[in-house]
């Protein structure tokens, strides 16, 4: 039959459905296969903190949003212009997300008496049938009657094991809808399952039906289509936070020659750093898998103190249980590595949920003046690059840094122009090997003229000294009470990190006028949105400008600067405003405040109508 | 440098020992430097790694590399050096409290991972840094500062405890025996896997007298056994007291009543059941029939080393993968290409 091809520019699909369903798996798949097109794309994957929860319900389920556009993609899109509903629970869920008009893609089978009394619609309402969904394109399918059509085959699976394979058919389904080759799936399928033949072949069995389905019913007569995106030219592949993370990492621990050792403690959303480092250990990495969060960052520092680079990942509750260790560092004077991939506190807060919720704890969260480097990464592909730099300020100054990302980024996917090693520059360590020339004692606190101290490990003969929590003389390390000493190298705590600035890159505007009337001020994952929601304002003519910081503590030193070129500063945050106290405290000046504080990101909608306020 | 030339004085720093005069601690830091110069390592790959407390202020006073930490997380990051550096010598210096009350987690832990290192548990029973508060080790009963009506906490079995935690090398010792202590320490560090010797301190400002019992010439004979690989549990002033096992009991026996010394327990530090009931002889010295205290090495098995394993992982991932590569890494297995 014939269908019409029909090229859209920009689509953003959400796929949802109970947690069980297999939502991510499907969206993910969809997502690499759109990578593989070279169409540009962003990735929201939201679920719920249950393994399990409870099935059919509201707070089951499972959504994964994936934008593409044949345009610069900088987020997941606010709206939807397609939804997969796998049960009335992930329509619920998701309704007020949709674009008007949207196409609704709903499992008939996930609409019955039972799942709509477990989404809790009212008895006797059915979505699909009273009328609520006019304006909306709905298509429903029977999409668990034709799993199990197409598998019957298939007499070694039960029906259990058959139904599970009902998301294969949505993704072949949409794979048919806009257009794509099945390979990269099918590929992944016979990898993933090499040793079940049955369940290999039934599922892919399923994708194609899903595909045919499309080709050979009457009901769909258009296809679509989306251009691959005019990104610069070079090699690309797909990349999600956490993974970029460790790659930087691993690159860094390359080009620093510092052999990589991780002390951790699982817990969402950081685990899976530990899984992919644990996975490389062909790089020379050593995992340990600490009894709590803790070990996991005195290990890293008894690695460092070893000359290893040392690194510790956790998220906010795991960040309040290093802070006592955090200071030894800052005391010890050693390089650290301590990534946060922040979720929704306080306490266990929203363990799935995203937040920019740990600024002021990597900032203050510390007993004493315990002052050290705040670095955090904007997208995805950007925490290769932060952490990759958050390295060569840990081993070049001597210091722990701390690293924030957060839930949005780390599981977040883009499509990444990734460097080759030879583009990566070498990050240079220095190891004090012997006494300088014509002296016979060894000063472990003496520092140079960035204020940093050698960096000498045991086994290093001659050389042996004592190091430790109680305060340092100057210079010789040795344990002082003295008081004059004490305020001294407190100062000098303080403008060794302070000096940092000297050795970090200007600020510069992403988008904007030099001067204008507002200055969106961003860090970490707004990046998107303020980005989108500034380009927009600007394309209508307004003098709207847009900085994202990488550096967190100290500042680039222009910052004040550019703060000044503006009459008001937006800082939209995901959080109840902490950017915000830490510009007025260190700039004085009036800054507004933009704080969703609902464990999903900011939207670029919003933000123009937050901008518009101020102009 | 080599290290057969030098003494126990090359092992003393130039900083004032601040211990009170007369604190246990002065003898262990002194039976330390002692065997140092003889255990083969280089001065520059021995590392001293202690908490917090007076105990582990025990660095400062050893010229190797040393690292006075937190309260009770020495063990860790002694885990964190080891595993990533095997081929230094890491020895732990911790207090009661910084062991067994803030840190217990991570000692059972360095316990079952059996990590090459030498930790030194010294046990006064009391928190001597801040000033006398009763610690896990303390005696049910004791009054203290912070328990004026006496302790109602019931203490911890240190060797035990550790043994529990499937330690591979247990063993008692005490700050008033030099030569056993010094025997003890050696014998902590031939040993390969996680070492746990608990040394009995006196902390003569808070809790003087603990082990006064044990330690004092007249009680020692009959308060005490020193375990000794292969030969019968013998003590007493007199050698004329023996432990005989009877069914899963160990019985105390009198070699004057008609049992010789083939009738008792042989000491054999390779058995564990044997070194479950030796770490119980636990009780009280002040109630009738107690048992004698052992002191040696109750139990010494050999086990892989968590470092080691570690490492033969790495190298089982180089040969079957390659040493890794970064470009390849980067790449990964799909990408595309935009002109
Ligand atoms: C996090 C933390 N909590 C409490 C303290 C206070 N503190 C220091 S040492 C100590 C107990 C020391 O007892 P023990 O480990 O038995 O060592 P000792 O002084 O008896 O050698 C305590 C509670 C501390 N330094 N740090
Ligand atoms: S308080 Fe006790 S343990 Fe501490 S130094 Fe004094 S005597 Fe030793
Ligand atoms: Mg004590």
């Amino acid at each position: 039959m014939n269908t019409d091809e029909t090229i859209l520019k920009d689509v953003v699909i959400k796929f949802a459905g109970d947690s069980g369903d297999g939502m991510q798996f499907t969206g993910s798949q969809f997502t690499e296969n759109t990578a593989l097109m070279g169409i540009d794309l962003a990735t929201f994957p939201d679920f719920p903190a249950e393994i399990r929860a409870p099935l059919g319900t509201v707070p089951g389920v499972s959504g994964f949003q994936l934008r593409f556009s044949s345009d610069p993609v900088y987020t997941p899109g606010d709206l939807c212009d397609v939804l997969v509903a796998m049960n009335a629970a992930a329509l619920k869920v998701n309704l007020r997300g949709l674009k008007f008009g949207a196409k609704i893609i709903a499992n008939k089978d996930g609409f019955d008496a039972k799942n709509l009394r477990l989404a809790k619609y009212a008895d006797g309402v059915n979505p699909l049938e009273d009328g609520s969904l006019d304006g909306y394109e709905v298509i429903e399918m029977d999409v668990t009657r034709m799993t199990r059509e197409a598998l019957k085959e298939f007499s070694t699976l039960g029906t259990k094991e058959k139904d599970r394979a009902k998301n294969m058919f949505v993704l072949g389904f949409l794979y048919w809808m806009y257009n794509r080759k099945l390979e990269n799936t099918i590929k992944f399928i016979q990898q993933k399952f090499k040793n079940k033949t049955d369940i290999l072949e039934s599922n892919l069995a399923v994708l194609k039906a899903g595909y045919h389905y499309g080709d050979t019913t009457e009901t769909f007569t258009s296809r679509y289509k989306v251009e691959k995106a005019k990104l610069p030219p070079g090699k690309y592949r797909s990349i999600m936070g956490n993974q970029a993370l460790v790659y930087g990492l691993i690159a860094a621990s390359q080009k620093s020659g510092l052999p990589l050792f991780l002390g951790t403690y699982p817990i969402t959303p950081a685990s899976d750093i530990l899984h992919e480092l644990s996975k490389n250990k062909s790089f020379g990495i050593r995992t340990f898998q600490a009894e709590d969060e803790i070990a996991g960052i005195s290990a890293a520092i008894g690695a460092s103190y070893g000359g290893n680079l040392g690194v510790t990942s956790t998220s906010g509750p795991g960040l309040a249980l290093k802070s006592e260790a955090l200071g030894l560092a800052v005391m010890l004077e050693i390089p650290l590595i301590v990534i946060d991939v922040q979720r929704g506190g306080p306490s266990t807060g929203l363990p799935t949920k995203t937040e920019q919720s740990d600024l002021l704890q990597a900032y203050y969260g510390r007993n004493g003046e315990c002052p050290l480097p705040v670095i955090a990464s904007s997208t995805p592909s950007d925490c290769f690059y932060a952490v990759f730099e958050a390295v060569r300020i840990a081993v070049q100054h001597m210091t722990p840094v701390i690293f924030l990302s957060d839930g949005y980024i780390a599981n977040g996917a883009e499509p990444w122009r990734f460097p080759q090693t030879d583009d990566l520059p070498e990050i240079e360590v220095h190891f004090q090997k012997k006494l300088p020339e014509g002296s016979d004692q060894f000063l472990p606190y003496l520092r140079d003229d960035k204020l940093v101290r050698n960096w000498v490990v045991p086994g290093t003969p001659g050389l042996e000294h004592r190091i430790g929590g109680l305060e340092k003389e100057d210079i010789t390390g040795n344990v002082s009470y003295d008081t004059n000493n004490h305020q001294h190298m407190v100062k000098t705590r303080q403008a060794k990190v302070d000096y940092i600035a000297q050795s970090i890159p200007l600020q510069k505007l992403d988008s904007g006028p030099e001067k204008g009337k507002v200055l969106v001020l961003g860090w970490g994952s707004t990046y998107g949105a303020i980005k989108s929601a500034s380009l927009d304002l600007q394309s209508e003519g307004h003098a709207v400008s847009h900085a994202h910081l990488r550096y967190l503590r100290p500042f680039p030193s222009n910052l004040g600067e550019i703060l000044k070129n503006f009459d008001h500063v937006l800082i939209p945050e995901i959080n109840n405003g902490q950017l915000i106290k830490i510009i007025r405290d260190q700039f004085l000046i009036d800054a507004h405040g933009y704080h969703k504080i609902m464990g999903i990101p900011i939207t670029r909608t919003e933000l123009v109508d937050e901008i518009r306020k101020w102009l | 440098m080599a290290t057969e030339t030098l003494t126990a004085k090359d092992f003393s720093t130039d900083q004032e020992v601040r211990w009170c005069p007369g604190c246990g601690d002065y003898s262990i830091l002194a039976q330390v430097q002692k065997i140092m110069p003889g255990i083969g390592v280089p001065k520059e790959n021995i590392v001293i790694i202690s908490g917090i407390g007076c105990s582990s202020r025990f660095p400062y006073y050893m010229n190797v590399y040393g690292m006075h930490s937190i309260h009770g997380r020495a063990t860790a990051i002694a885990t964190g050096l080891k595993a990533s550096r095997p081929e230094l010598s890491v020895w732990i210096v911790t207090g009661d409290g910084d062991s067994l009350s803030i840190g217990g987690n991570h000692t059972i832990h360095i316990l079952r991972r059996n990590l090459d290192v030498n930790i030194m548990l010294f046990n006064n029973q009391i928190y001597g840094l801040t000033k006398g508060q009763y610690s896990p080790t303390s005696e049910e009963h004791k009054i203290t500062k912070s328990t004026p009506y006496g302790s109602i906490d019931h203490p911890f079995n240190p060797l035990a405890l550790a043994l529990g935690a499937d330690g591979s090398f247990i063993a008692r010792s005490m700050d008033r025996d030099p030569k056993h202590l010094q025997a003890m320490l050696n014998r902590s560090h031939q040993h390969h896997g996680t070492s746990f010797l608990e040394i009995y301190q006196n902390c003569n400002i808070f809790n003087d007298g603990a082990f006064e019992i044990f330690t004092e010439k007249k009680s020692k004979p009959d308060e005490t056994i020193f375990l000794e690989q292969g030969k019968p549990l013998v003590f007493g002033t007199e050698n004329d007291k023996g432990i005989r096992i009877d069914g899963l009991k160990p019985v105390v026996v009198n070699l004057q009543d008609g049992f010789s010394k083939d009738d008792l327990w042989i000491h054999d530090e390779t058995d564990f059941y044997k070194a479950q009931v030796l770490t119980r002889m636990f009780d009280s010295p002040h109630i009738e029939g107690h048992f004698p205290r052992p002191f040696g090495v109750f139990y010494e098995t050999q086990r892989p080393c968590y470092e080691d394993i570690m490492l033969m992982q790495i190298e089982e991932a180089i040969a079957k993968k390659g040493k890794g590569n970064l470009d390849q890494l980067l790449r990964g297995k799909d990408i595309w290409e935009i002109a």
